[in-house]
Parts: C-alpha cells; sequence; structure tokens
C-alpha cells in the first residue's frame, strides 16, 4: 500500500503538509469491530489537490474525518497523521481543537446545514476568527469582508449581513469557503463540496477552488465521486475501496493508465458525454475507454433516424417498431400544450408558479430526456403527469385522458397507463410493507390479480428486474440503495404502463450502481415498448437513455431536439452553458473545456 | 449480460449470517462484469464499509423485530415491565376482579378487630424473626378495615381509569389528528382550533366539573371522562408526524398506485406513525393514573365507599403522623406504577427513535479488539 502511495515525481520536494501512514479506522458495531479503513497511506504537498475517490462506504470519508478527530465514540483510529510533523493520532481532544480550523479546515457538502441558520454569514467568520486570535471585532469584521472577497462573493460589503437562507447554494458555499480560510489553513479538506450543486455553480466553486490554490498555497484533500470533478482538479489520486487505496498515482496516469481493476471499472461507468461530432477528435486510446465501449452501445438507444422535432411522435419508429403498438403509433402517449402549474398558496406566501407555457409530446415507446437546473420545474411536470399535481392552465392529455380538471375517478384510470420512477429509493418505499407488497399494490388496487396470481406477477415483475424472488419478503432498509430502486422500477411496470416517468431514477446511487440500473432500464424499455419521461440533471446519463430532450430553465421550456443536436448543436445559449459546465473524466478534455468556458464566461 | 450479479440474500439467513455483501458495487454492465472476480477478496470484514455497517445491525430484521431488540436492551425498560406485570397479578388475583376469585382473606369493605395496637401492619421482615405476613400486613385503619385489601382495591380503580384513559384519548388523538394532518386545509383548521380550545381550559378544572357531574361515578365512567381532556396531546403529534409522512414520496407512489385516502392513511402512513403513538400512549397512561388520583384526592374523583389510591390518600392523610402505613402503602402502589409506565414508555421511545446510537463501553470495546486479535 505505502509503495503505492509513494508514487512521486523524481525530483527531491519539500517535506509534505500532512503525511498519512497505515491508518486504521474502525467501528465497533453489535460487540465486534469492523474497519472502515485499513492501512491508508498518502501524502499531500503545498499547493497540491489529492482526491481521493470511491464510492459510498468505501471509507474515504471517514478516512478524512480520522486526520482531525471529527469521528463518533464508536469509533477507533490508529496509525500515523504527521501535520507538518506534528503526529495528529492520539493528540488529546484539547490541542486537536486548536488546530482544527487554524491548520486543517474543511469544506462540507450541505452549505445549509453547515452554516448556522440563525447568525450572519459575517458573524459566523468573525466568530471564527476571534475564537483563534485576539482581534478586534472591527478588524475582524475587515479581514472577513476580504475573505469573502477572496472566494468571489457578489457584493460581499452586503452580503455579510445576509443569514444563509437569503444566499444561493453557490453564495453559501462560497461563505463556508471562506471562513475554512480564515486562518491561512495549511490543509483544506473539501468533503464532496459541490455534491449538492447544479453543474454551473458546480462549475463556478471549483473554478474558485483551483485558484485558490494558487493563491493561498495549502494543501486540499479532495473527497468526492465525481470522476469529472477530479479530472477537473486533482493533482494526485487516490483510489478507495472497501476501506483501501487500491491505487494511487498522478491524475493523468489514474485516468489514462489505470492499473488496477477497479479503478478501470469505475471510470468504465461514468457516464461519457458524447459531445464531439463523429471522428472529429480520437476517443481516448486507454484501456477504460476500449471496456467502456460495449458497456454503454449496450446502453444506448438504438440510433433511431433523427424525427423531425415538429412532429416528434414519429421519433418512435426507430426505438418502438415492436408489435403491438401500430394501432396507436400515430397517437402521443403525453401531449400537453401551454401547460402552467403552481403550487397553490399556502397561508401567507402567495401560489407560486413553478411552470409555465410548456408545450411537449411524447410518442409511444419513445424515451424523451428532460434536463434542467434544480428549481427549474422538471420534477414539477413529472409530478403533473402522473396527476399528483392539478394542471392550473393549458392542456395535459396523458394516456388519452385530460388530465386537466378530470373526476377523481377517471384519474384512477388514467393512471392504470402512467407510472413514475422517483429520485430517492429510500424514500418511496414504504419502510413497514416488505418489498413484494409495494411491487404489488398497484395489481391489487386496480383489482387485476389477487392470491396465487398476484404473487406469480410479484414473482415475475422482480424477475424482470434482476432481483430474486426471495426478496419478496424483505424490507426496504434490508437492500442496497440499487435494490430498492429495482424494486421501484419493478412497481412503476406492474400496470405495464403506457407512460412512465422517471424522476431522477439514479442521482442517489453510486456510478457503478447506477451504470447497471440504467442498462436495465434501457433494457427493460426496449422489452416493453413503453413511453419514457426520463428526468435529470445529468446530460451524460440522459443521453445514454433517451432519443430526445427536452431542456428547461426557470420554468419554461427552453429547447427541444434530438439528443445529437441538443449536445452537439445546441441553439440556445442556457443549453450551451449548461453543457459546457458538465465537467468530463477526463484531465486534458476537461482542461480545454475549462478555458473554453472560463473564456465564454469572463468575455 | 449482468443477470443475477445481484447479491442474492437467500429467504431464511442465519441471524449471525456475515453481512451480505450489499455494499459491493453491482457490477457494470457487459464485458466488465467480470471484472468483479478479479478484485481483491479481502476478508469479509473489510467488505463492509460505512453503509455495510448500518446494514450489519439491521439486517435480516423486519422493523418490529428491530424495535423488540432495541427495546429488550433498555434495562429501566425491562425492569418496570417485571415490576407493573408483578403489581398487576397481586392486584387482580388478591382480592379477586370481576369473575376472578381471589385468594386474600379480607375484603375491603369489612371491618376487622384489630391486631396490633393502633393497626400497626403485621408484615415483619427481619433478619432475626423472618418473614410473617401476619393478618393485616399493611395494618388497618381506626375502624379495623384491612390496609391490603384496600390499596389492592384502589389500585385496581386507578389502574382500570389509566387503560381507560390511555386507550380512549389514543384513539380520539389519533382520530382527529389523523384527519388534521392527512387532509389539511379546511378541516386541519377546524378541528385544531377545536382542539386549541380545549388545550386552553386547564385540564383539572374540566376534570372537576365532569368528575363532578358523573359524582360518585365509578371508574368506569371517570375514565371515559377524563379521556375527553386527555387527547389533545395525542393528535397534535400524531398531525405533525402526518404532516411529514404524507410528503414522503412512498405516499406519492401509492397514491398513483391508485389508493385510496383511507387505504393511505391506514396501510402506509398509520403504521409509520406507530412509533410515536405508542411511545405517546404509554406517557399519557402515567399522566392519567396521577390525574386520577389528584382528582380523588380532591374528591371529586371515585368516592367512598368505592374506593381508589388516590382517595385513600386524602381519607387518611390527617393520620400521616400518627398511622403512616395509611399513606405509605397506597402511595408506593401509586408512584411504582407511575414510574413502571414512565420507563416503559421511555424503553419504547428509545426503541422506535432510529437514530438513537448506543456509545459502546470502553471495556467492551476492548473486549471485541481482545476477540479480533484471537482471531
Amino acid at each position: 500500500m505505502t509503495a503505492q502511495s509513494n508514487d512521486r515525481p523524481a525530483q527531491p520536494r519539500p517535506e509534505p503538509i500532512l503525511r498519512v501512514s497505515g491508518l486504521n479506522v474502525d467501528f465497533y458495531v453489535e460487540g465486534e469491530w469492523f474497519p472502515a479503513a485499513i492501512d491508508v497511506g498518502y501524502e499531500v504537498h503545498a499547493g497540491e489537490v489529492v482526491a481521493i475517490v470511491g464510492e459510498s462506504g468505501s471509507g474515504k470519508t471517514q478516512s478524512a474525518m480520522a486526520l482531525v478527530g471529527l469521528l463518533p465514540p464508536n469509533a477507533r483510529v490508529s496509525g500515523s497523521v504527521k501535520l507538518d510533523g506534528r503526529e495528529l493520532v492520539g493528540m488529546r481532544a484539547s490541542e486537536l481543537q486548536t488546530i482544527r480550523g487554524a491548520q486543517v479546515a474543511m469544506v462540507f457538502q450541505e452549505p445549509m446545514t453547515a452554516l448556522n441558520p440563525v447568525y450572519t454569514i459575517g458573524f459566523q467568520i468573525v466568530e471564527t476568527i476571534r475564537a483563534h486570535s485576539r482581534m478586534a471585532s472591527k478588524r475582524a469584521r475587515a479581514r472577513a469582508l476580504e475573505l469573502l472577497r477572496l472566494v468571489d462573493m457578489p457584493d460581499p460589503a452586503t452580503r455579510i449581513d445576509y443569514y444563509p437562507h437569503q444566499l444561493s447554494g453557490g453564495q453559501r458555499q462560497r461563505a463556508m469557503i471562506a471562513q475554512a480560510l480564515v486562518l491561512d489553513p495549511k490543509l483544506l479538506i473539501a468533503d464532496e463540496p459541490t455534491t449538492a450543486l447544479d453543474v454551473t455553480v458546480q462549475a463556478e466553486i471549483l473554478g474558485l477552488m483551483r485558484d485558490l490554490r494558487r493563491r493561498i498555497d495549502s494543501g486540499i484533500i479532495l473527497i468526492t465521486h465525481d470522476m469529472g470533478v477530479v479530472a477537473d482538479m486533482a493533482d494526485r489520486i487516490c483510489v478507495m475501496k472497501d476501506g483501501r487505496i487500491v491505487e494511487a498515482g498522478a491524475s493523468r496516469q489514474i485516468f489514462y493508465q489505470p492499473r488496477h481493476p477497479y479503478t478501470k471499472l469505475l471510470l468504465a461507468a461514468v457516464p461519457k458525454l458524447d459531445l464531439e461530432p463523429a471522428d472529429a477528435a480520437p476517443r481516448l486510446p486507454s484501456p477504460p475507454a476500449d471496456a467502456a465501449r460495449p458497456a454503454s452501445a449496450a446502453i444506448r438507444q438504438p440510433p433511431a433516424p433523427p424525427p423531425a422535432p415538429a412532429e416528434p411522435g414519429l421519433g418512435a419508429g426507430g426505438a418502438a417498431s415492436g408489435k403491438g403498438l401500430s394501432a396507436e403509433a400515430g397517437e402521443p402517449v403525453m401531449a400537453s400544450e401551454g401547460l402552467t402549474l403552481e403550487y397553490p398558496r399556502r397561508g401567507r406566501t402567495g401560489a407560486f408558479r413553478a411552470v409555465e407555457d410548456f408545450d411537449l409530446r411524447i410518442g409511444p415507446g419513445e424515451v424523451v430526456g428532460l434536463v434542467g437546473e434544480s428549481g427549474s420545474g422538471k420534477s414539477t411536470v413529472g409530478r403533473a403527469v402522473v396527476g399528483l399535481l392539478p394542471v392550473h392552465a393549458g392542456s395535459l392529455k396523458v394516456a388519452g385522458y385530460q388530465l386537466n380538471g378530470i373526476r377523481p375517478a377517471d384519474l384512477r384510470r388514467a393512471r392504470e397507463g402512467v407510472s413514475i420512477v422517483f429520485q430517492d429509493p429510500g424514500s418511496s418505499l414504504n419502510p413497514r410493507l416488505p418489498i413484494g407488497q409495494s411491487v404489488g399494490e398497484p395489481l391489487a388496487l386496480h383489482r387485476l390479480a389477487r392470491g396465487k396470481e398476484l404473487d406469480a406477477r410479484v414473482a415475475e415483475l422482480l424477475e424482470q428486474v434482476r432481483l430474486p424472488a426471495s426478496l419478496r419478503n424483505r424490507y426496504p432498509h434490508e437492500l442496497s440503495g440499487g435494490q430498492r430502486q429495482r424494486v421501484g422500477i419493478a412497481r412503476a411496470l406492474a400496470l405495464k404502463p403506457k407512460l412512465l416517468i422517471a424522476d431522477e431514477p439514479t442521482s442517489a446511487l453510486d456510478v457503478s450502481v447506477q451504470a447497471t440500473v440504467l442498462e436495465l432500464f434501457s433494457e427493460l424499455q426496449q422489452e416493453h415498448h413503453f413511453a419514457c419521461l426520463f428526468i435529470s440533471h445529468d446530460l451524460a446519463v440522459v443521453e445514454l437513455l433517451a432519443s430526445r430532450i427536452a431542456v428547461m430553465s426557470k420554468g419554461r421550456l427552453v429547447e427541444t431536439g434530438t439528443a445529437a443536436e441538443i449536445l452537439r448543436h445546441p441553439r440556445e445559449a442556457y443549453t450551451r452553458e449548461l453543457i459546457a459546465a458538465v465537467p468530463v473524466p477526463d484531465p486534458d478534455l476537461q482542461a480545454r473545456r475549462r478555458l473554453a468556458f472560463e473564456r465564454r464566461a469572463r468575455p | 449480460m449482468s443477470q443475477n450479479q445481484v447479491p442474492a440474500p437467500d429467504a431464511a439467513p442465519a441471524p449471525d449470517a456475515v453481512p451480505a455483501p450489499d455494499a459491493a458495487p453491482e457490477p457494470v454492465a457487459g464485458g466488465l462484469a467480470n471484472l468483479t472476480g478479479l478484485l481483491p477478496q479481502g476478508d469479509l470484514a473489510a467488505g463492509a464499509g460505512e453503509n455495510a455497517i448500518e446494514l450489519k445491525a439491521t439486517e435480516g430484521l423486519s422493523q418490529g423485530q428491530i424495535v423488540r431488540r432495541r427495546f429488550w436492551r433498555h434495562r429501566g425498560a425491562i425492569v418496570a415491565m417485571v415490576f407493573l406485570a408483578g403489581i398487576i397479578v397481586l392486584v387482580t388475583t388478591s382480592i379477586g376482579w370481576g369473575p376472578i376469585p381471589g385468594w386474600w382473606k379480607h375484603n375491603y369493605s369489612s371491618t376487622y378487630p384489630i391486631v396490633n395496637p393502633g393497626g400497626a401492619p403485621t408484615l415483619v421482615v427481619s433478619l432475626t424473626e423472618g418473614v410473617h405476613i401476619g393478618e393485616h400486613p399493611f395494618g388497618q385503619d381506626t375502624v379495623g378495615h384491612d390496609m391490603f385489601a384496600m390499596t389492592m382495591r384502589g389500585a385496581q380503580q386507578s389502574l382500570t381509569v389509566m387503560v381507560l384513559i390511555g386507550l380512549l384519548a389514543t384513539v380520539i388523538g389519533v382520530l382527529v389528528g389523523a384527519t388534521a394532518g392527512f387532509f389539511r386545509g379546511k378541516a386541519d383548521t377546524l378541528l385544531m382550533r377545536f382542539t386549541d380550545m380545549m388545550i386552553a381550559i386547564p385540564v383539572m378544572v374540566i376534570g372537576l366539573v365532569l368528575g363532578h357531574w358523573v359524582n360518585g361515578a365509578s371508574a368506569l365512567t371517570l375514565g371515559l371522562a377524563l379521556a375527553f381532556v386527555q387527547w389533545m396531546a395525542m393528535s397534535r403529534l400524531v398531525r405533525a408526524e402526518f404532516l411529514s409522512l404524507r410528503e414522503r414520496e412512498f405516499v406519492d407512489a401509492a397514491r398513483v398506485a391508485g389508493a385510496s385516502s383511507t387505504r393511505i392513511i391506514v396501510k402506509h402512513i398509520l403504521p409509520n406513525a406507530v412509533g410515536v403513538i405508542i411511545v405517546n400512549a404509554t406517557l399519557l397512561m402515567s399522566v392519567a393514573i396521577l390525574l386520577e388520583t389528584a382528582l380523588s384526592y380532591l374528591g371529586f374523583g371515585i368516592h367512598f365507599p368505592d374506593i381508589s389510591l388516590g382517595n385513600l390518600i386524602s381519607e387518611y392523610q390527617s393520620a400521616f403522623a400518627q398511622r403512616p402505613w395509611l399513606f405509605w402503602w397506597p402511595g408506593f402502589f401509586i408512584i411504582t406504577i407511575a414510574l413502571s409506565v414512565n420507563f416503559i414508555g421511555d424503553g419504547l421511545r428509545d426503541a422506535f427513535d432510529p437514530r438513537q446510537r448506543r456509545i459502546p463501553s470502553k471495556r467492551k470495546m476492548a473486549r471485541a479488539a481482545r476477540k479480533a486479535a484471537a482471531r
């Protein structure tokens, strides 16, 4: 392990800021110790970004938390962590306290929960300054202002007196970074700093962090699962799996010549945006790229002839030329015209118009991707299509039923033809029902099957999503995230819907799990020929599945077109910006894209 | 392709089976699936990440089993359960209750010749003389009533009132809270304003008025009456729980599946709110027993000739200096019952709270480390 972490360039370098060696973290559960990190070792130099990548449960966060002693009381740490030559493992809590903040600072994933909502951000930064030094409050405030300027907070003199809820997600993350930089830490630990942010905001924050590295010359440990972010930021990479570092090395080496099979697997599982026009730029000559081809080719739709945007119904022709559909081939399964959706007035807050003037048609068997940033109203559209939200104005026709002002009895019948897969499989399954019952519920409620027949159908549905039928008596908390999402898909398919809404079905999953779920999804789609509205913020995922893509922003439809059109020849500026902001898991390509993005951002 | 690559935990794993390899990434599509075979197969424990560690604690168990297991670990609650069960058995069998025959020789209404001077207890527990129950173990009052029989009767009445209030107030509270929380809007406003109104009136005052109406009432009528002033806290909590649960995606999923509102409430939301309901029902019961005692003490609850623990205390409070046993024994039962119920409620609350994690003791951690080293 240590041999791998010593992959340093040959020339002599100054002493590293941080040297971790033989670090073990164990957790006590039910009378036994379970290792979360085993023999972890790496070094961080000044001005260097070391990325620790791995999937959830790989021990990446736990091993980083162990550096600063921020682990729950049922954890134990052994090994050695030397910060500037001082041993941190086994240090007394009071001493560690002075090191946290002063020499090591942290940036957390969710800035809304990491900042205290009842104090202004200025107050919180000043408090951090004064906790570590005797500075007069006026000077501390001046310093806070200076820091906010350093992190490019727009209009810092005003924003300093804002409360966290008054700031946008990106601004909050900037405030948190400013707070972390208060005492010029030697080491900055960023735990998934951009995971909760939209891609365009993520691009800005990543830009800021790159910039800061040059300005403050501290080492940065970046913990993330997003290979695109890694490619954008990291100088060196440690890949963790099951608590061990399986491969470590320079960024380009990991991306272009990965040696460990797990690294290859991880890289192959990342859906990649195919932006370049065919054959314009050679794809990566590396093994992962080769390995990735069959995988994503399997996922990809059979290349449908690009349908004319005006007649989306015909777009189904390529994908859904199966039997049994000919009768209704022309009739779209979903059509909206001037659709406007509102969240009703509640108390003193007025009604909120989430979607306005939304026109979209989905032909039978057609997969349409709906992308947009958070708050763009894309999930709202999905909820309206399954009748969870009333239509405010305009028309929405789904599976032959006009949903505008529909009677409850008709809505029930309409719902036989449409179903939905939710984003969070943990929340969309009733924790008190065995999954067999959850899957069978639509069948039982629509009186389509009962008793033995119902059991057989449930077993069949679980089989379809590649789950053993024996899982039917399990409860959701006993399944992994990927298995839960399969259950969600099985339930959505129970009524053999004509239209399936998939509301970010993979965004809560790890990349490798996401890859299998997406593959399953596309197989099922080809088998059952259901039409699908695939909602996602991830363009790469949408590209894998959808033949057409619709882009939403601020409640309005910005642009629709075939996947190729949208990705390679976007007409609208917003779409271009969205595409440019997606980090690509390829350091060289990403460097070029970043330059282009920054040039566009600051003309 | 990658069929059946999903870790397939079988229908009935041994309770102590190794962690299901849920945390292992599901293999990627196509030709990459075989790569997983190349990955180093560390020992099983090494395969457990944070998620697996959490899964380990809940593996192979239904939600109910997890709650039961956590409850059994709460020592206070278990001791309290034993105490309460003991009291219930003693109270029902000693002087008999309804159809159940009693084994105690005296009853609570007759007077008997006074055995000890002043009616002092005949119960003797000492090292030299051993244990003697005697004729009147809890003593007698000035007239010669048997205090043991009276205390038993009082406890019967108090327990009846407690259970009645607990059940009835829970039912009313859940109905009101569920309706208000699920349907919101007008129903919510109406029901909650009514609840507010009920809360605004001091319970004791309503209790007094009701007690006055049902004057000389039995435990049954008193319990019914008090239940109508005790449901408000429950309805508020259930409403809050429903408000948050109805926004969960599984409720939307059920609605899309075609479930009616009644079905969603009964089948989907209520089972998820059961923790809150059970916990508060127990705590409600401990309040109920004290409320009954207080009212009886004030003379508005159960009246002579019938007996409750509260009216025993009130009856004999003037004799506290001369005949303390008339005061202590009913008091002891009140405290024991109330404490037991409280402890059980506490244990249930801990058991139902998934966020609570036990912090292991140093000794336990060291033992586990030795065990690991030995392996």
